[in-house]
């Protein structure tokens, strides 16, 4: 025993190494939602622009600013997008976003486990793609979303259901192998709905 | 011409160091003296063709040469010459260049400085270095040469060097990072050589601490000057972000800090022998990593692996085979090196087991949340960052029983602490460190919270234990002046460190605690009151600088006197600046920094009709943390500097030096006298 336990640094190098090797030029691809197929979990969070950063960074004028809920997706078709300014791939992704916002895709934020005040200034900073931002200071939307970690960007129906999830930076080819086509489609079967009607 | 004198000086120094290698550890297994003796002037030879190659590098930067590649793509005609020679090291080749030559350096000063060690050591420990060395040659010369030409046809200007590189705090912060780094290659060659030869003993331990010292504490400044550096430039007023390239730093660092200690018990008592020989690999593996992710980029994306297969291959592969090879190495022979001497669980080698547990628990936790987002982007699972809140919640409670363990642990005896005593150790620092803490933040006008009373306390506690300590150890009969005299370096070394530990969590819990920060909307001639000052915003001007246009603000900062706003007794030009060259828009705070505060202004958008977004902090205590830092860093350098690390021949014992012995309980009386003074 005594020897077999002398191996076990190299066991979990082998298996780190392992991993790293069998990934070298994988392509990273979306991984799929327990809530997909599932409206979007309700929730009652203030909007992150109208929130006063205080002294006390995370406390907040709860009363005075506007409460978002869950109607916020209705009629339209949305992408909600998890960010934070902790996290350095938001960074990576804002440009982008700013992008598609530009072409006039609706984009929900969801301001992650952050401090106001930062968020604030950072859509001041490099701007604001989305159309409203949900300030969940604690978390408690992301963990009943399933949030892994930031960023995060779902496709959302105008009934508020889940399409699709993707983890990780929304880029240009992300966003035009794989979003973009079911984005289309979902507002093409709601334009044609709306046409029926 | 001169960049083929430095691909060819690389070459040669590739062929030494293959040489330096092999011969001597032939020799220790043939036992040929005459090849064991080659390994010092192998070492030398290697270190001035890679210093000349370096040169090389350096000139061509220096002159423009834009027909080589890796200059035209880092440097620029305008560049000022200080940056041009910093930005040797501004990009993957160059630092590759950089690590090489420090390696070399840190082999040389083995070379000259183990007179005092058997021949046959020396050869592994420079034999081993020499393999490392072999490996980043290869990697350099066979797919990042730093000399490649873009011939036939060179371009007119350069590319110009990443404005964030512009800055002074990053032309020495990467060589003293790289210095602590590489320096951890001379406890992992002796770590291997321990193995290969098959012996450890507290000669081997004693060796080793200088040198693992020695590289720590320049670890330890690169990293605080890294954190001074985001914290003046960044213009977020924050000092540690939890940034993979931090953490890529901070990893080595807590193995090191391990290593150290588990070294001392090594040395004393002859315990945790493959446990500090674990710890030797682990802390150069890491600095390993660290380069590699930080330096190839893998850390923000695993694509720069990919693009670049052979590289990702290579690196791969030299991981592999270092890392791999070591610990495979030392899953075979540290049975072998097994020591049998027991301790109490009240020992000083108790308390420094529970900072080696601590130490590696952090560092895990470190270690998980870096790799889990490259694993995940592995792993299909898209990229991902993990933030603060997971690091915090981790770290900061583990971080707290560090501290107070450090208190306890260095007051300990070896062995086994006299019953009773304890009690006695404890009284003192377990009533006041509370009340003091209670006491000052009262003082000071803060509200009470929990995190900032347990931080203090804590902070408190090892500073009451350290001077109680202090205090006990100087008891002498001729007095206590003679009995601080006694006192060793390495003892002050280790008193100034964990000192500085505790002025760096006081800095920490202060800040953190305390701070006030306040974005805002300001007019000209508009006030802001934050903490007991007063900001007077004056406006906004155009300022011309060397290579760029600034608005410059200014603000006239105030205290106030029972309500009253006496004269400015500062006055504060945060600027933006936008960069003529490459048009980048940065962000300069300005700070007025103190002792117990530090008031920081940045400058943010033009809001339109004259107003300004402005964000002011005033951050008690935050500059503690480089204070502390710096104190660290000064208890290594001070260890490094005791003379015992300098005694001459050690097989000619002298009394209070432990030869290796299995049993060290037959170890002489004087010995252990010894040991008990502290380490």
């Amino acid at each position: 025993m005594g020897r077999i336990k002398l191996f076990i640094p190299l066991i979990i190098f082998v298996v780190l190494a392992a991993i790293l090797y069998w990934g070298l030029g994988r392509d990273p691809n979306a991984m799929p939602s327990a809530l997909i197929s599932r409206p979007v979990p309700t929730f009652q969070l203030p909007a992150l622009e109208q929130l006063e950063s205080t002294e006390d960074d995370n406390l907040m004028v709860a009363e005075q600013a506007e409460i978002l809920d869950e109607s916020l997706f209705l009629g339209q078709v949305s992408l909600l997008n998890v960010w934070a300014t902790w996290c350095v791939s938001c960074r990576v992704e804002h440009p982008y976003l700013m992008d598609i916002a530009e072409t006039g895709v609706r984009i929900i934020g969801l301001n992650y486990k952050d401090e106001v005040g930062a968020a604030q200034q950072w859509l001041a900073k490099y701007g604001d793609p989305y159309a409203h931002t949900i300030s969940d200071t604690t978390g408690g939307m992301g963990l009943d979303l399933g949030v892994f970690g930031a960023p995060e960007t779902y496709l959302v129906d105008h009934l508020g259901v889940i399409h699709y999830k993707h983890v990780g930076v929304v880029d240009d080819r992300v966003w035009r192998t794989t979003l973009q086509p079911k984005y289309q489609q979902l507002r093409d079967a709601l334009d044609e709905q709306k046409n029926d009607s | 011409m001169i960049a083929e004198l430095g691909h060819f000086a690389l070459i040669l120094a590739l062929c030494l160091a293959f040489t330096q290698a092999l011969i001597p550890l032939a020799g220790t297994i043939a036992n040929k003296p005459l090849w064991i003796g080659t390994a010092r002037p192998l070492s030398c030879g290697q270190f001035v063709f890679v210093a000349i190659s370096f040169a090389c590098l350096v000139t061509v930067f220096l002159q423009d040469d834009f027909s080589v590649a890796y200059v035209a793509n880092n440097s620029n005609s305008l560049l000022p010459s200080y940056y041009k020679v910093s930005a040797v090291w501004g990009a993957h080749e160059g630092s590759l260049l950089l690590w090489a030559l420090i390696l070399a350096g840190w082999t040389l000063a083995v070379a000259l400085f183990s007179r005092a060690l058997p021949g046959d050591m020396v050869a592994r420990v420079l034999s081993v270095m020499g393999m490392i060395a072999v490996g980043f040659y290869l990697f350099m010369l066979l797919t990042s040469n730093p000399f490649e030409r873009l011939l036939p046809f060179p371009p007119m200007d350069g590319k110009d060097l990443n404005p964030l590189l512009q800055d002074v705090g990053l032309i020495i912060h990467p060589p003293m990072l790289y210095m602590g780094y590489v320096g951890f290659s001379v406890a992992f060659a002796f770590a291997v050589a321990a193995l290969l030869a098959g012996r450890m003993d507290s000669a081997w331990a004693r060796w080793t601490r200088p040198w693992t010292n020695a590289a720590w504490s320049f670890l330890t400044v690169g990293i605080f000057l890294g954190s001074w550096w985001a914290y003046y430039e960044l213009g977020w007023g924050g000092w540690w972000f939890w940034d993979p390239v931090e953490n890529a730093s901070l990893m080595p660092w807590l193995a090191g800090t391990a290593l150290m200690h588990s070294l001392a018990v090594s040395e004393k008592r002859g315990l945790f022998r493959s446990w500090t020989l674990l710890l030797a690999i682990l802390a150069f593996s890491l600095s390993l990593l660290g380069t590699f992710l930080v330096r190839s980029g893998v850390l923000t994306s695993v694509h720069a692996f990919a693009t670049d297969p052979t590289r990702g291959v290579f690196i791969l592969a030299f991981l592999g085979v270092v890392i791999g090879g070591s610990l495979l190495l030392f899953a075979l022979r540290s049975s072998s090196l097994g020591a049998t001497a027991s301790f109490n669980w009240l020992s000083r080698e108790a308390g420094l087991l529970l900072n080696n547990v601590l130490l590696v628990v952090m560092l895990a936790m470190i270690l998980l949340g870096t790799l889990y987002p490259l694993v995940a982007d592995v792993l299909g699972w898209g990229k991902i960052s993990v933030g603060p809140p997971y690091f915090n919640f981790f770290f900061v409670p583990l971080g707290l029983l560090l501290v107070l363990a450090m208190g306890v642990g260095a007051s300990l005896q070896w062995k086994r602490q006299a019953n009773g005593s304890l009690q006695r150790l404890l009284k003192a620092p377990l009533l006041a460190s509370p009340v003091l803490a209670v006491l000052w933040l009262m003082l000071a006008g803060w509200s009470l919270k929990i995190a900032s009373l347990l931080g203090l306390t804590a902070a408190l506690w090892l500073i009451l234990f350290t001077l109680q300590d202090i205090w006990k150890k100087s008891d002498h009969s001729q007095g206590r002046s003679t009995g601080l005299g006694r006192l060793k370096p390495s003892y002050w070394g280790m008193v100034i460190a964990h000192l500085g530990i505790a002025v760096l969590a006081i800095g920490i819990t202060l800040t953190s605690n305390y701070s006030d920060q306040r974005d805002v909307r300001l007019v000209t001639n508009e006030r802001i009151q934050v903490a007991g000052y007063s900001f007077l915003f004056k406006g906004v001007e155009q300022v011309r600088g060397p290579n760029y246009i600034a608005q410059q603000s200014s603000f006239d900062v105030f205290t106030s006197v029972e309500g009253v706003y006496l004269k400015p007794f500062t006055t504060l030009k945060p600027e933006k600046r936008r960069y003529l060259a490459t048009g980048n828009v940065m962000t300069e705070a300005d700070i007025d920094g103190g002792l117990f505060r530090d008031l920081y202004v940045a400058l943010g958008e033009p809001l339109g009709d004259r107003a300004w977004s402005v964000r002011v902090y005033v951050k008690p205590f935050i500059r503690w943390i480089w204070l502390g830092a710096f104190m660290i860093a000064l208890g290594g350098v001070i260890a490094v500097l005791d003379k015992r690390y300098r005694k001459t021949p050690v097989n000619v014992t002298r009394g209070n030096v432990t030869q290796p012995s299995v049993d060290q309980k037959s170890a002489p009386k004087s010995a252990l006298a010894h040991a008990k003074k502290g380490n």
